[in-house]
């Protein structure tokens, strides 16, 4: 049983009828194409789902769809393209912060979360924040490295 | 995740009204980290869920030197972190408050959810505990108050009766020289659940060597967070020494009684890391 929710994502407004037990996740993946939030362990521990709502990190496949009424939502798409990466988006890339690519998503939403928050964290601060990202491949020291580096030029 | 029908009101009254209408088969979500993990696991499977993080009025953190402190159920773990009021004057709640899960989870998290999901290893259960809080319950019948010790039944089962909804959280201001301190034990850095954690909140003479009064709580080793009174007789109203500490460790140890069958940790490890912590802490209130 379907109902209406509307909502802000990567600044335009949507308009979405959506059943109450799915979440975020499902809305911004399923209804709005939006397939840089990935579901990993569907959760709410790897962090590969990660978005900002209102402002705050949050983790969309623990967020009943209905609970983003009203809210506004940036996703990965939101923040940079081909033709405009956003300087995170590019630390990751000069710093070699990716491999198989699936965290790298969870992880650019959450370091920006992290630098809107706090424009130069300490490295223990970036860890600490950090842990609700999981990465299977890189061992995090050249995603640490990254927002590092990003975190020296704002 | 089974189908259910999604409400969200706007006052506490129609909360109520809700719970007395759909009883056994509905459920309350805030936050929901707790809850939609289980609903997708299908440990609960509730036709009606009411979601109270409309009730905008039950988020606040309000401290006064007659009343003590008040945290309203639907305040957000982050919230509870970065609070001036708590971390100052209340710390061992934001030290519980900043290892819980991470900060995606913290952003959604409430301190209503974490004591109403009622889990021995909760941390916002065992430091309240310690701190003597209370819950306030809003019913049908009008409101009623229960000290933690009474507001924990079993895993997942608390005191609240079909109609009631948690709304807020009460803590007595503490004595002078009062310290509390919190400790958590992890296999991993974060994003796990504990082995064992202890909470203390003890009250000092100036001297920091005799102990006027002490709330000393377990997690992890029991059906619900414990208190340990006999370890808390052990060192109440007495010299502060080695031998009285070590004392106190090991009737601590005593009144821990883990399930054997834990994956995390054998009975014996968590009885012993008990011993560990209760030593570490009290040697750490006394020095600071």
């Amino acid at each position: 049983m379907k109902q209406l929710l509307k909502i802000k994502v990567n600044n335009q407004y949507y308009e979405i009828y959506i059943e109450p037990w799915k979440s975020l996740a499902d809305l911004l993946r399923d209804e709005l194409n939006l397939t840089g939030v990935k579901i990993g362990c569907n959760e709410g521990q790897c962090g590969s789902c990660s978005v900002i709502m209102d402002g705050k990190l949050v983790k969309s496949c623990l967020i009943l769809a209905p609970k983003a009424m009203g809210k506004e939502i940036i996703t990965i798409e939101g923040l940079g393209n081909f033709d405009q990466l956003h300087p995170i988006q590019k630390a990751f890339i000069d710093h070699f912060a990716v491999q198989c690519g699936f965290c790298t998503p969870g992880f650019i939403i959450a370091a920006k979360a992290l630098l809107d928050e706090n424009s130069n964290p300490t490295e223990d601060e970036i860890r600490r924040w950090l842990s609700g990202n999981l990465c299977r491949c890189t061992g995090y020291v050249r995603i640490i490295e990254a927002i590092k580096a990003v975190s020296k030029n704002k | 995740m089974k189908p259910f029908q999604y409400f969200s009101p706007n006052n506490i009254e129609e909360v109520i009204f809700l719970l007395m209408a759909y009883k056994e088969e509905a459920k309350i979500i805030a936050g929901g980290t707790d809850l939609v993990v289980q609903m997708r696991r299908g440990l609960i499977k509730p036709k009606y869920i009411i979601d109270i993080s409309n009730l905008k009025n039950l988020s606040y953190i309000r401290d006064d030197d007659k009343n003590g402190l008040k945290i309203g159920a639907i305040t957000t773990i982050r919230d509870i972190e970065k609070s001036n009021i708590i971390n100052s004057k209340y710390s061992i709640i934001s030290q519980a408050a900043s290892k819980l899960g991470s900060v995606a989870i913290r952003n959604i998290a409430t301190v209503g959810g974490n004591l109403c999901n009622a889990m021995p290893i909760a941390d916002m259960s065992q430091v309240l505990l310690a701190l003597s809080g209370r819950a306030k319950l809003v019913g049908p019948n009008g409101e009623r108050f229960v000290p933690l010790e009474k507001f924990f039944i079993d895993v997942g089962k608390t005191c609240i009766n079909i109609g009631e909804l948690l709304v807020e959280i009460q803590i007595p201001t503490p004595l002078p020289n009062s310290k509390g301190l919190y400790i958590k034990h992890l296999n991993r850095g974060s994003i796990d659940l504990p082995i064992v954690n202890v909470a203390i909140f003890i009250t000092l003479n100036e001297e920091k060597n005799f102990c006027k009064d002490i709330k000393i709580v377990l997690g992890s080793v029991a059906p619900t967070p414990i208190r340990a009174f006999k370890a808390e007789t052990v060192i109440k109203g007495n010299q502060i020494d080695d031998n009285i500490i070590e004392k106190t460790a090991e009737i601590a140890s005593e009144e821990a009684h883990p399930r054997p069958n834990s994956i995390r940790a054998s009975v014996e490890y968590k009885k012993e890391m008990i011993k560990v912590y209760i030593r570490k802490l009290i040697k750490e209130a006394i020095l600071h």
